[in-house]
C-alpha cells in the first residue's frame, strides 16, 4: 500500500483533565475522500484539531508523508497542504469577502496554482457579486461558500470540512455539496464532517465512525451496514 | 486673539496632537491585536527620547541618529516581546498591568543609571532649523512643521499598512480569529512579535523626533502613557483611526486650553474625555 498522505497512529488527547481521544487511528491517502462519522461530542473535531496541531496529543504520532509533525506548529501543518472549513465557519468578519480570499493565497506546494481568485469566482458567483462586503455581512451560505473559497486558495492537497452544511437552508447545502463534489472531481483528498449521512455516503470511498473517542468502524463506505448506522449513529 | 497668533496655535496643537497620535497608535494596536494593556508604552517613548539624545551626540546628526534608533527599537521590542509580553496573551489584564508597571520602574532605573537624572537638550537638525516669518514679529519653526509633516506620512503609511497590503489583512484577520488564521498558514507568533516591534518603534520615534522641541528628562514617559491612555479611550480602545481622530482633538484643547482657559489648562483634556465617554461610552469609532 502506498504511503498515505496523513496518518495519526495511537492519538490520546486530552482538554485539561477530561481524556477525550483514546487511542485513535486514523489514515488518509492521497486524493481519498474520508467520511467522518458520529454523534455530536464523540471527538470528531477534537481529532481533527490533533491532526491541524491546535490541540496537541499528549501520546500518539500524526505523520504527514511520512515525516512525524505530531509536534509541529498549526500554521507549519497548513503550510505542508492542509486546509480546514471548521465548524461555525470562521470567516474574518472585519475583512472584506476578497481580503478573506486573498489573505489566504498560497501557491500549491509544487509550485503549480490551481486555485486562484477568478477560479473561486467562477466557482462562487455570489462571492463575486459581494467582493467588498465586509465578510460578516453575509448570509449563513454565503460565508459557507467564502470559507470552502478560502481554503481552496491555498491550494491544499488535503481539505478537512467540519459540519460545511450545519444551520443551512436546503437549497443552500445542496449548493454547497454540489460545490463538495466538484472539488472531490480535482484530486484534492478530503476529510467531512457532515449530519446528512446519505449525501455524505455518495461521496466519499470510506468511512471512520467514532464512539467516545475510539474508532469503531473505518472501512469501504459501502460496507457501512444498517446495523452500525443503528448502533452508532442512530438515524 | 489675531489671525497669526490663532494659526500658530492650530498648527502647535495639530503637532502636538500628531506625535500623541503615533504614541497612542501603538498602544492601542497592541491592545487591539494582543489585547495587552502596556503601561510601559511611555517608556518606548522616553528611551527614544534617550536614543537620540546619545546617538545625535555620537554621530553629529539626528537625522543619522533617528535611523539607528529606529533600528534599535525593532530589535528591542522583538527582544521584549519574546522575553516578557508573550507570556502574557493568555493572562488576565491584572497581571498585564502588573509586569508592564514593573516594566516602567526598571526603565526609569536604567535610564537614571545609564543617563542620569540632568535634563538634556537635543539641536534641530541645521536644514530644519529656520523659521518661517508670518508678520514682523511672529514666526513659525520649520521643525514644528516637520514633525507634523512627518506623523502625517506616518499615519498615512499605517492605514496603507493595515488596510491595502497582505501583512495587514493578516493582522487583522489575527485579530479577529487567532486559530482560523493559524489554519491557513499564518505564524502568528511571529506576526505578534512584529506588531509588538511596529508600536514600540511607533513610541520610540515619536520620542526621537520630539526630543528636540520637549528636551529630554527623567519621567517623560510617565506624562506621556497617561494622556496617551486617554487617547486611546477617547478614540475607541483598538481602533488606530479613532486615536488619531481623539490625539488631534486632544492636542488642540489642550493648545488653545492653556491660551484661552489658562487657568483651568490641566482640565480640559480630561474634560473633553468626560464628555465624549458620556456621548459614547465605548469612544469614538470600534475596533480596527
Amino acid at each position: 500500500m502506498a504511503e498515505p498522505l496523513l496518518q495519526a497512529t495511537g492519538l490520546h488527547t486530552y482538554y485539561g483533565a477530561s481524556h477525550i481521544l483514546h487511542g485513535v487511528d486514523f489514515r488518509i491517502g492521497s486524493g481519498e475522500a474520508i467520511g467522518l462519522m458520529g454523534r455530536n461530542g464523540m471527538g470528531k473535531t477534537t481529532l481533527i484539531r490533533s491532526l491541524l496541531g491546535h490541540v496537541q496529543p499528549r501520546r500518539g504520532a500524526v505523520r504527514w508523508r511520512g515525516a512525524d509533525i505530531t509536534q509541529a506548529a498549526a500554521h507549519r501543518i497548513a503550510r505542508l497542504g492542509v486546509a480546514y472549513v471548521p465548524e461555525g465557519r470562521g470567516i474574518f468578519p472585519n475583512l472584506t469577502v476578497k481580503e478573506n480570499l486573498i489573505m489566504a493565497a498560497r501557491a500549491g506546494l509544487d509550485g503549480r496554482c490551481e486555485w486562484t481568485l477568478e477560479r473561486i469566482l467562477q466557482t462562487f458567483p455570489r462571492l463575486a457579486e459581494r467582493l467588498s462586503h465586509g465578510g460578516g455581512q453575509l448570509s449563513g451560505g454565503e460565508q459557507q461558500m467564502l470559507t470552502i473559497g478560502r481554503a481552496l486558495m491555498t491550494n491544499p492537497e488535503l481539505l478537512i470540512l467540519d459540519e460545511a452544511t450545519e444551520g443551512l437552508a436546503p437549497l443552500i447545502a445542496r449548493d454547497i455539496w454540489q460545490i463538495i463534489r466538484s472539488i472531490r472531481g480535482c484530486g484534492i483528498a478530503t476529510v467531512i464532517v457532515d449530519k446528512n449521512y446519505g449525501a455524505l455516503l455518495e461521496l466519499v470511498d470510506r468511512c471512520v465512525v467514532m464512539v467516545k473517542g475510539r474508532v469503531v468502524f473505518d472501512d469501504d463506505a459501502a460496507r457501512l451496514s444498517d446495523e452500525i448506522v443503528q448502533k452508532y449513529l442512530g438515524v | 486673539m489675531d489671525f497669526y497668533s490663532f494659526l500658530i496655535q492650530l498648527l502647535n496643537g495639530l503637532q502636538y496632537g500628531l506625535l500623541l497620535f503615533l504614541v497612542a497608535s501603538g498602544l492601542t494596536l497592541v491592545f487591539g491585536i494582543m489585547g495587552i494593556i502596556n503601561l510601559a508604552h511611555g517608556s518606548f517613548y522616553m528611551v527614544g527620547a534617550y536614543l537620540a539624545f546619545s546617538l545625535a551626540a555620537l554621530t553629529g546628526n539626528l537625522l543619522t541618529a533617528v535611523l539607528l534608533g529606529v533600528t534599535l527599537s525593532v530589535l528591542l521590542g522583538m527582544l521584549l516581546e519574546w522575553l516578557f509580553y508573550r507570556h502574557l496573551y493568555a493572562r488576565d489584564h491584572l497581571y498585564q498591568v502588573l509586569m508592564t508597571y514593573g516594566l516602567i520602574l526598571v526603565f526609569e532605573e536604567l535610564r537614571s543609571i545609564l543617563w542620569g537624572d540632568d535634563v538634556h537638550g537635543v539641536a534641530v537638525p541645521v536644514f530644519l532649523s529656520g523659521s518661517i516669518p508670518l508678520t514682523d514679529n511672529l514666526s513659525y519653526p520649520v521643525y514644528r512643521l516637520a514633525i507634523s509633516g512627518i506623523c502625517l506620512l506616518l499615519a498615512g503609511g499605517l492605514y496603507w499598512l493595515i488596510r491595502k497590503t497582505r501583512l495587514g489583512m493578516m493582522i487583522r484577520a489575527g485579530a479577529a480569529n487567532r486559530e482560523m488564521a493559524q489554519a491557513l498558514g499564518i505564524n502568528i507568533e511571529w506576526l505578534y512579535t512584529v506588531v509588538f516591534a511596529l508600536g514600540l518603534t511607533l513610541a520610540a520615534f515619536a520620542g526621537m523626533i520630539a526630543a528636540p522641541v520637549s528636551s529630554v528628562y527623567p519621567n517623560m514617559g510617565g506624562e506621556v502613557i497617561i494622556i496617551s491612555f486617554v487617547v486611546v479611550v477617547i478614540g475607541g480602545i483598538g481602533s488606530v483611526w479613532g486615536a488619531l481622530l481623539a490625539a488631534i482633538l486632544i492636542g488642540m484643547s489642550d493648545t488653545f486650553g492653556k491660551v484661552l482657559l489658562p487657568e483651568y489648562a490641566g482640565m480640559t483634556t480630561y474634560l473633553l474625555m468626560a464628555l465624549v465617554l458620556l456621548w459614547r461610552p465605548e469612544g469614538l469609532f470600534r475596533r480596527t
